[in-house]
């Protein structure tokens, strides 16, 4: 019987592809961490590909853009840069300012961001996970559990990491939560981020666990409160949509629309230590 | 049955995974990334035999998962499975209509990512999964049922001018020509 079975093809194809399922499926996490990126190593030729005819294309759209429009962006830069100097010269005394007060109060000194720039190369291709991929690896000192955020806010944070690219997890991605803070004039509350948007809306995370009192409303916006050692306080997450109150009764939960675009992102700073 | 037809479906498997990876259009339109390996096993499984069925789901399965959170391997066995069960009927499937690779296409294309979702929820894993994912699997369905004809046309072709031709069996035979001449009869 067995015999008989193992000489029709159908069955040994069954057999191998069970087996060989079983064997991957059952790796050790590092070690499947590291069978994923070496197999998806054989996309970084395409990835490497597009990011050249990406800029190819940049390169040519700018030499027939008219002499006129990219005299006006200049002098827009030119005015928007010395704003930037005056706010950066005033953030500097404010600076040295609160590091003066920090070391009469003997607190500990506040360290500034150091951020390394990297290319959204591709996304999750299932659609119950939100994760992308970044060309930045352990060779530019990227490391798990580092921040990933945008100009606008907060994006995620960094779950892999391989020698030229890292995996990012995602705001709103079921595998990542964030402790929180809702700062405003007037309340100061702590929470959680967590999914919350359902699998169709990307930019829409949940916030739980606030006292069911709490003087939450929308349009508040959402912090990173610097609790777990991942997130550095003050990075903005977004502003709450809309409330609502569980079966259970005993808290509050919130809808966070994120500050930054997650559905368009094409460059991502990773903040390094 | 050479090697071109396995190569040809494998290399178009690693192309599908990339676009699925690199190209948001769907994905940000509809809500939902269309997944093109469902409809390139309904052709593999009816046009070719089950090692290459089998080579198919561990390689575009190994690559999906490669570029997603999904636990390494566990997009081999629903890829298989879809294949293996049109491929123990392809005798009996009408390949060349339509309608039935529209249908098959969108078969394949809801049960493999339904059954992936419940490997993953009857493993540790914690996928995003709600009302939402009803209209992605509809949105999955029927991408990958329209687009099933095409990937038959695109690899038919593809596998035609790279193959072989067989030689074309005609009536005439030269040894039984009746020689005509003038004056016999």
């Amino acid at each position: 019987m067995m015999g008989e079975m193992l000489k029709k093809p159908q069955y040994i194809a069954l057999a191998l592809v069970a087996v060989i399922a079983l064997i991957i499926y059952n790796l050790p996490t590092q070690t499947m961490s590291r069978w994923k990126l070496a197999i998806s190593g054989v996309f970084l030729p395409l990835f490497g590909l597009a990011g050249s005819s990406q800029q190819l294309l940049q390169k040519t759209g700018n030499t027939v853009l008219p002499r006129k429009l990219l005299a006006r962006e200049a002098e827009r830069l030119r005015l928007e840069n010395e704003q930037l100097k005056i706010h950066a010269m005033q953030s500097a005394e404010l600076l040295r300012e609160n590091a003066q007060l920090r070391t009469s109060l003997d607190w500990q000194r506040q360290t500034t961001w150091k951020l390394k720039l990297a290319r959204v190369v591709a996304r999750d291709p299932a659609n119950w996970w939100r994760t992308i991929q970044i060309d930045a690896g352990a060779t530019d000192g990227i490391r798990t559990n580092f921040p990933v955020l945008t100009s606008e806010g907060l994006v995620g944070k960094i779950a892999a990491v391989g020698p030229y690219r890292s995996q990012v997890l995602l705001l709103g991605d079921p595998n990542l939560r964030i402790g929180a803070l809702v700062q405003d004039k007037e309340v100061r509350e702590n929470g959680i981020i967590v999914s919350g948007g359902g699998p169709l809306d990307n930019n829409l995370v949940g916030l739980q666990y606030f006292s069911r009192n709490s003087a939450i409303k929308p349009g508040q916006s959402v912090i990173t409160s610097g609790d777990g050692g991942v997130f550095p306080k003050g990075i903005l997450i977004g502003q709450i949509v809309d409330m609502a109150n569980p079966a259970s009764g005993l808290s509050t939960e919130a809808r966070v629309k994120v500050a930054a675009d997650l559905n368009s992102l094409e460059e991502v700073w990773v903040m390094l230590p | 049955m050479n090697a071109i037809n396995p190569i040809i479906i494998l290399l178009a498997a690693f192309l599908a995974v990339y676009f699925e990876s690199s190209f948001s259009l769907f994905r940000n339109l509809l809500g939902a990334q269309i997944d093109l390996l469902p409809p390139l096993m309904v052709y593999a499984s009816l046009t070719t035999g089950i090692f290459t069925v089998a080579l198919l789901a561990v390689t575009g399965g190994l690559l999906f998962d490669s570029l997603s959170a999904n636990p390494l391997g566990v997009s081999i066995v629903p890829l298989f499975a879809m294949g293996y069960t049109i491929h123990r009927f392809h005798g009996l499937l009408l390949r060349e209509q339509v309608y039935a690779q529209f249908a098959f296409g969108t078969a394949a294309s809801v049960l493999t990512p339904l059954l992936t979702l419940l490997i993953l929820l009857s493993g540790d894993s914690n996928p995003l999964v709600g009302w939402g994912t009803v209209w992605q699997l509809l949105i999955i369905g029927l991408t990958g049922g329209l687009l099933t004809p095409l990937v038959f046309a695109t690899l038919d072709r593809l596998s035609r001018a790279l193959n072989y031709q067989p030689a074309i069996q005609v009536g005439f035979r030269p040894d039984r020509e009746i020689k005509r001449r003038r004056g016999t009869l």
